[in-house]
């Protein structure tokens, strides 16, 4: 060890400390948030929340509300109508009580309930099984509840269908072109070998819009933030009893049913 | 050095290394690797003075030209565009449907909405004469038409040809 004097410990002292800025200045630099992170943004128009859900008031989905609500979401989305049920696409369709609510079926059902098909449709699950057995990550859970699908990441390997129990997922065995009866030059189409569901209308809640679902259904699809207590979808769920699609399998679905 | 050269020759010499040897089927040797040449040469002779122009992908598009000459711009710079595209398309992907942000704003701070079928191919409405052409030139088939739509309106009015 060599002895340094009061003279020299300064000297280092001050060398250390401008060096010591200029790092400190230039990490400040690195960090910040660069040229291309600062260029994207949400819209500002954009529909936000913690937790979107969808409430489904039965009593006034009726069948030709239904139908309209089926229509416009497999027109918005390029959905094909190919017509043979094992190679069909849905994202949003009917099932009758017993399909819809097994387990929950009594000899003595409610007439309407047995006779009215259900409005069934992905129901963007708490606890998504689809997602956790995706290989590529082409399904996930975003921050506000919707289980969205990246068909650029897609293989096709159709384990997300067999996970989820709702029978929510359709796989496309051919080129659904041919079959897209009505469409939508906004949305693209999905290609050969690419699974697809419903997305909770992801595209038109960025650009400020509820799902065309629940603008079509006339007040009988309410859509709302499950965190906000002053949202029409906690409106409906508190003042009505509301069940949800198999809930002893643990997914937690977000899509309720008035009965 | 030289003497130890020396030395290997010497001894490959005496091994009768040097000693001319009959090639055997001479003839048709010389001539098969003469023909190969020339098979092989064919193409690069063939085409020589010939090399296919550069392509021009056209903007003359009607959106194009209803905008005055400074608003004649992409999102970013020509020169950018040009190298970089693939790579601002494939951000763009990303952001829209990972992180649900749709707005890019320009090099220009023009905000634009991201998407290929509704932003991009409002100017460049000609496919074939502005995508293709360079990746027909490149021998480029990008996977982005199989899914979206390369021409929405025609698309959307059921007037494209390749419909089945």
């Amino acid at each position: 060890m060599t002895d340094i004097d009061r003279r020299e410990f300064l000297k280092i002292a001050g060398v250390s400390t401008v060096v010591g800025l200029l790092g400190g200045w230039k990490a400040v630099e690195l960090l910040a948030p660069g040229e291309l992170e600062a260029k994207y943004f949400p819209k500002p128009e954009a529909l936000t929340a913690k937790r979107w859900a969808m409430v489904v008031d039965t009593r006034k989905m009726d069948g030709e509300t239904a139908k309209k609500c089926i229509e416009v979401c497999h027109r918005i989305h390029n959905v094909p109508d190919i017509g043979d049920p094992k190679r069909e696409i849905k994202w949003i369709w009917l099932e009758p009580f017993e399909n819809a609510f097994p387990g929950q079926l009594q000899e003595y059902l409610a007439e309407p309930l047995k006779e009215n098909p259900f409005i069934v449709l992905c129901n963007h699950c708490d606890n998504p099984p689809c997602v956790r057995v995706c290989p590529t990550k082409a399904t996930w859970k975003r921050e506000d509840g919707i289980v969205m699908m990246d068909q650029h990441r897609c293989i096709g390997c159709r384990f997300c269908m067999a996970a989820c129990p709702f029978g929510s997922r359709s796989f496309n065995w051919g080129d659904p072109r041919p079959f897209i009866k009505k469409r939508n030059p906004e949305y693209p189409t999905r290609e050969k070998g690419v699974v697809e569901k419903c997305n909770f209308c992801a595209e038109r809640l960025a650009k400020g819009l509820m799902p065309g679902c629940v603008e079509a259904s006339d007040g009988a699809l309410v859509f709302g933030d499950l965190a906000a207590s002053e949202s029409e979808v906690r409106k409906v769920l508190g003042q009505h009893f509301t069940i949800k699609r198999k809930p002893y399998l643990g997914t937690n679905p977000q899509v309720y049913y008035r009965v | 050095m030289a003497d130890e050269g020396n030395k290997v020759v010497d001894a490959l010499r005496e091994t009768g290394f040097f000693k001319p040897k009959k090639m055997y089927d001479g003839g048709k040797v010389i001539v098969g690797i003469i023909i190969l040449f020339a098979l092989v040469a064919f193409p690069f002779l063939y085409n020589v003075g010939k090399a296919a122009k550069a392509p021009e992908p056209e903007i003359d598009t009607p959106a194009i030209k209803k905008l005055s000459k400074a608003e004649r711009v992409c999102v970013e710079p020509r020169p950018y565009m040009k190298v970089n595209h693939m790579k601002l398309l494939t951000d763009w992907r990303d952001q829209v449907v990972r992180q649900a942000k749709r707005d890019y704003v320009g090099f220009t701070k023009k905000t634009y909405t991201m998407s290929l079928q509704n932003t991009c191919l409002e100017c460049h409405s000609n496919y074939d004469n502005f995508c293709n052409r360079c990746h027909t030139y490149s021998g480029i088939t990008p996977h982005c038409w199989t899914c979206h739509v390369n021409k929405p309106k025609e698309w959307a009015a059921g007037k494209l040809k390749e419909e089945k």
